[in-house]
């Protein structure tokens, strides 16, 4: 199939950036979206051009590396898809399809369609944890998690951290993530013990990284690739008042 | 030392760490006679991990926790994305959880004859005691691990095992237990006692008065190139499978790391042992850029087969059961569609070699999940594997409830890696190789759900214990700046980064990585043969000098170059590659999974040659030709038989 592409170009974080059209032909279907960036940049070295900077590795939806806003959806117009996964089968001959970077204040661009997510790391760094050094642990089946229970935390330790979330929340909120993190440890009796630590410590990370306030629009959930659940943040918030009282 | 046709013999090596006495009191033993550092004096210690996949990232916070002064590199942009990450089916450990027989003597004895006696009895017997300790370490960090009602854990057979000794969650094991590790790294950090650098790649290694000090990395997203000097080195960086351009690897996957610690003097260990997984989706086209697994424990309830005629097209529907071959349970009636990998991959491809083969270019099998639908029911079998279900169909486009999913070998790990002895130290001192990089476990072939035991074993357990011996003589002496051996790896990086971007080219990198993966998979893959390997050790040859005469790198230094960076990496690939097909020819015997053709029993099954090849090959680089240097290996417990699944 033959399409037009316009894409996000920006040299670099100080650089002001622009939309550039593209025209590339003979994509199969079965190729994937970033194989389909693929040719294109091949395309553009055989022209001496710079090739299109984007984030991938893995490709099978799991390291949550790719990131791009596709026609102004996080990840495309395919559910509980990343973009490595989106395949061209969903796009027909002579379509425009718009593609820039995730938006957000605590998302920099970087180059082109890659941006600076460490704010998630830092955020992790505050708490995202359960202390437990290497050696201390009691055998594993000392502590029976119930299966619901057990069942729940998976479902929300299921996040990629590809930042998806807080690309397609009008406030740029990384509540989403965060609240994942707290509900995935929160869940597990072992992560008990720095349950309140744990959520006030990562909501000020996460507002110090200068992610926006969560006002539940729910765009984050309806854009995760791993169709993360809004109920995650009610478990937040009410992890947090809890600890906030405490605290005061 | 005697002259082949593409190397020289070298002197046999040995393990000097590798204690005597009975096995299972070895690694107890090792431990009581290694030195230990005082706690006080592990903060004037600086230990340089590169890597933060599972045996990275457990290393380094391990090492921080141990209170080491801690300096991690990974090239992605968090450490989070390092590929174990898509490790889907799980982590074996002796739990004997299930009370079906299983002991640490039988996952070891298992491991060993899995790798078709091509392993170090002593190393793995440690793997098989410490699998157990995994477990509870994941589970206190608050790995999601699948559980029964009863709220214990729940355990499934995988991948060749008569026992049910593998953990698991739902298909994303290698997820949760990066995510456990990543979390503990993170708390590191948080801690101070752990420097992590992101989006930086190490593309020297600094060999000082004959001990590993530093590395030489470059900040991907500055351009910047540094020297960090510590007082030793940890590669976790991972396997060489994208040689072969398509692989399941990630697409970052790279040798580089290894590859300049070898060419500093580490040698490299079994090369051309390269794990072909038997179940990935097919290729559809020129344009693909990688292969998806689709985790081998949908063999545990699929069924594989092909029509027993030559060119069948009809729909799998249309397809009567008595015209169906369901070669590995007719052929392997005991083990069935749990087979081994390596035998699997090996009867896909000889069913395709006949005309039978399915889907475009007649290069995939069927697995069936009819039988297990009709049995357990469709949500049963959802609740099992819904997410690989998923993923097949949204890269396919058929849905695999109603159509037996096509699947087709790739290549998936490779168990060669740098030498290591029993400590995981290479022959360079100072510099330790954990994981996937390193050679030691896995023999020839690595049995299912055991990557992940050996990256956490590693990282978590033996490497924070073996390394103090060796850290116990430091700190050592400071490396003054101008020094000769830091100038001239700094130089090595600054001028090659210099020459491609220099080089006035007209290819682009990824098209020479997608014809020499081409020539390994042909002549380097699932079969080999004496002519095969010659041949492609002439064209590798041919294809590298073209390279280096018209590849076309764009951009600059000094910035994100997506470009520059591929271009290091493949280079690196093409020596990798000479040096594979030099270890295939020359290992004439078959094992595991490497198959030489020449060596095969009437059946078509791999046959060992013991008398001549029970040995790791280890090879030393030099500019010519490289050098073979032999560790003879023992089997004290399990004696060597053919490996029979009939």
């Amino acid at each position: 199939m033959k399409l037009r592409l316009r894409i996000w170009r920006q040299a670099g974080a100080e650089d002001k950036g622009k939309m550039v059209p593209y025209v590339i032909d003979g994509i199969s279907e079965d190729a994937s979206f970033l194989e389909m960036l693929d040719v294109l940049n091949e395309q553009l070295i055989a022209e001496g051009e710079d090739p299109v900077a984007f984030d991938h590795d893995c490709r099978e939806g799991i390291c949550g590396a790719c990131s791009l806003m596709i026609d102004g959806q996080a990840h495309g117009p395919q559910g509980a898809t990343t973009t490595c996964q989106l395949h061209m089968r969903q796009y027909s001959d002579g379509d425009t399809i718009d593609i820039e970077p995730w938006r957000a204040g605590a998302f920099p661009v970087v180059k082109d369609l890659v941006v600076d997510r460490s704010s998630f790391d830092r955020i992790i760094q505050a708490g995202g944890y359960i202390s437990a050094p290497t050696g201390t642990a009691p055998d594993a089946h000392a502590v029976p998690v119930p299966k619901p229970d057990a069942d729940a935390a998976f479902s929300a330790a299921a996040c990629i951290g590809c930042g998806a979330c807080v690309a397609a929340c009008p406030n740029g909120s990384g509540m989403l993530f965060m609240a994942a993190k707290v509900a995935h440890l929160g869940l597990m009796p072992q992560g008990q013990p720095e349950r309140h630590t744990r959520v006030l410590g990562m909501v000020a990370a996460h507002d110090e990284a200068g992610f926006g306030g969560c006002t539940n629009t729910g765009e984050c959930s309806a854009a995760c690739p791993k169709e993360i659940g809004l109920d995650v943040i009610g478990r937040l918030n009410a992890d947090f008042r809890k600890a906030a009282t405490r605290a005061a | 030392m005697s002259t082949h046709e593409y190397y020289v013999d070298g002197d046999p090596i040995a393990d000097t760490k590798a204690p005597d006495g009975p096995i299972n009191e070895r690694w107890e033993r090792r431990r009581f006679t290694g030195r230990l550092v005082n706690p006080s004096n592990r903060r004037k210690l600086r230990v340089i991990v590169v890597g933060t996949g599972l045996a990275g990232a457990s290393a380094a916070a391990t090492l921080g926790e141990l209170g080491y002064r801690v300096s991690n590199y990974c090239f992605q942009d968090s450490p989070r994305r390092a590929h174990s990450i898509a490790a889907q089916g799980g982590i074996n450990a002796a739990k004997n959880y299930r009370n079906d027989g299983d002991s640490v003597y039988r996952l070891f004895y298992d491991t060993v004859k899995g790798g078709d006696f091509r392993s170090r009895e002593s190393n793995v017997h440690r793997l098989a005691e410490v699998s157990t300790e995994i477990i509870d370490q994941c589970v206190a960090q608050g790995v999601p691990f699948a559980r029964e009602y009863g709220g214990l854990l729940d355990n499934r057979s995988f991948g060749g095992a008569q026992v049910s000794r593998t953990f698991y969650a739902r298909g994303q094991t290698g997820q949760q237990l990066l995510l456990g590790a990543y979390q503990a790294l993170e708390r590191q950090v948080a801690a101070g006692t752990v420097e992590l650098h992101t989006r930086h790649e190490m593309l020297e290694l600094v060999v000082v008065e004959g001990r590993a000090r530093g590395i030489v990395v470059r900040d991907l997203v500055t351009g910047e190139v540094t020297t960090e000097i510590g007082d030793a080195v940890v590669l976790a960086t991972g396997g060489y499978g994208n040689v072969f351009f398509l692989s399941t690897n990630a697409k970052g996957c790279n040798v580089t790391a290894s590859w300049r610690a070898h060419r500093q003097g580490a040698y490299f260990a079994n090369p051309c042992y390269t794990q072909i997984h038997p179940t990935c989706i097919p290729q559809s086209g020129e344009h693909q850029s990688k292969l998806t697994l689709m985790s081998e424990s949908l063999r545990n309830d699929g069924r594989v087969w092909v029509p027993k005629a030559h060119g069948d097209d009809r729909a799998p529907a249309d397809i009567p059961e008595d015209e169906r071959d369901y070669y590995l349970e007719r052929r392997y009636p005991a083990f069935g569609n749990l087979v081994p990998r390596d035998i699997a991959s090996r009867a896909a491809k000889a069913v395709c070699d006949e005309g039978r083969g399915v889907g475009p270019g007649g290069l995939g099998v069927y697995l069936d999940f009819a039988d297990a639908i009709g049995r357990l029911g469709e949500d049963a079998v959802k609740a099992k594997y819904g997410n690989l279900f998923d993923m097949y169909e949204r890269i396919t486009g058929e849905n695999p409830y109603e159509r037996p999913m096509r699947i087709y070998p790739a290549v998936h790990y490779t168990m060669g890696g740098l030498w290591v002895d029993y400590d995981l130290q290479s022959n360079i001192p100072g510099l330790f190789v954990t994981g996937e990089a390193n050679f030691s476990d896995h023999g020839a072939n690595r049995l299912g759900a055991s990557a992940l035991m050996q990256g956490l074993s590693d990282g978590y357990f033996v490497l924070p214990n073996t390394i103090s011996d060796y850290l116990a003589d430091g700190p050592f002496e400071a490396v003054p700046e101008g020094h000769e051996a830091v100038d001239a790896a700094r130089k090595a990086v600054d001028d090659r980064i210099a020459f491609f971007l220099g080089n006035d080219g007209d290819r682009t990198v990824d098209s020479f990585h997608r014809e020499l993966g081409k020539i390994m998979w042909e002549y380097c893959g699932m079969e080999r043969t004496d002519e095969g390997l010659r041949k492609a050790i002439g064209l590798i040859r041919d294809l590298k000098d073209e390279f280096y005469k018209r590849v076309k790198v764009t951009g600059k230094a000094a910035e994100l170059n997506q470009e520059l960076e591929k271009a290091g990496r493949v280079a690196d690939f093409f020596e990798l590659g000479e040096l594979m097909c030099i270890d295939a020819l020359h290992r004439t015997e078959s094992c595991g999974g490497h198959f030489r053709a020449e060596s095969q029993t009437q059946d078509g099954e791999a046959l060992r040659d013991d008398e001549h090849f029970s040995y790791v090959a280890a090879w030393e680089f030099a500019e010519s030709e490289p050098v073979l240097h032999k560790e003879s290996l023992e089997f004290e417990y399990v004696k060597p038989t053919q490996r029979s699944y009939k």
